[in-house]
């Protein structure tokens, strides 16, 4: 639909803004899975809190604009529990070895022309689309 | 003054997901699926996130960050295993489930018990990786 790739792309500009503001206003890269991820493995305990507040900010505004416009959260996500849990197993481990993910070397990566952002999107990107390939159209499992 | 600019980034990031409609999987999975019904909705997400921090690169020339400290060092261009095999991990779990960690996280407000399920593994994941990451370092495994 025309209407989708619009709000794509605004959305797309809020959240470059948000990682521009966490950029020039702290000097931290903007990467979901390093703040997170920090705060699980201890690398971050000097940045707590910080990272708290961030994820506060993550979690909430969506809640906040879900109540005020009332719209209805459709996430299409799969109903079959080792699917999910298996997905997340492997986006847990994935990113945290890999030192990023779609927000860090996606997003900030790209964006100052970093060679480990540029592969490691292009890796996950064809592993993404070998895995739906192989999953939904072979398997028939998704 | 941290702890504003890390909520308003944090805010900003869980509202450009929920303008943009990555909090729906079908969108992501639809992006990724080239041989079904293609969506290309998330190239345009990502071209429109990449733009305004090409120009916050840009800023960060001979400047300080605003609540002090200093602006991250330039990235490393080697590209060891553990970007490769990472990569290739979370791309698969992506095209499975439809969520990346930013939307998994924003997720516990929306997603439901499947979101929360998906997070707690994801979290789980994120545990065991320091480990996983020093074994696809260790020499005895070297190709």
């Amino acid at each position: 639909m025309e209407q989708d790739w619009i709000m794509g792309l605004i959305g797309g500009v809020l959240i470059g803004l948000g990682a521009a503001v966490y950029l020039l206003g702290n000097g931290r890269v903007m990467g979901a899975s390093g703040i997170i991820g920090g705060l699980i493995d201890g690398s971050g305990r000097n940045t707590g809190k910080e990272r708290l507040v961030f994820l506060a900010g993550l979690v909430g505004m969506p809640a906040l604009l879900y109540v005020m416009t009332g719209a209805q959260a459709t996430t299409h996500l799969t109903g079959n529990w080792a699917v999910i849990i298996a997905a997340g197993l492997l986006v847990g481990i994935g990113t945290r070895v890999a030192n990023g993910c779609t927000s860090g070397h996606g997003v900030c990566g790209i964006s100052r022309f970093s060679l480990r952002g540029i592969v490691a999107t292009l890796i996950y990107l064809a592993a993404g689309g070998l895995s739906l390939l192989l999953m939904r159209h072979v398997a028939g499992v998704i | 003054m941290r702890y504003l600019i890390a909520l308003i980034a944090g805010s900003l990031f869980g509202a450009g997901l929920f303008v943009s409609g990555m909090t729906d999987t079908t969108k992501v999975q639809g992006w990724l699926d080239v041989f079904g019904a293609w969506d290309p909705t998330l190239a345009f997400v990502m071209g429109g996130a990449i733009l305004p921090m090409m120009v916050a690169w840009r800023l960060t020339a001979n400047r300080a960050p605003l609540a002090g400290g200093q602006f991250p060092e330039a990235p490393g261009t080697q590209i060891d295993r553990k970007l490769v095999m990472g990569s290739v991990a979370f791309g698969a779990g992506w095209g499975l489930a439809g969520l990346c960690p930013g939307p998994a996280i924003a997720s516990l407000s929306y997603g439901g018990a499947g979101g929360l399920v998906f997070l707690a593994a994801m979290l789980l994941g994120m545990g065991a990786a320091p480990r996983m990451g020093r074994y696809l370092d260790s020499p005895a495994h070297a190709a």
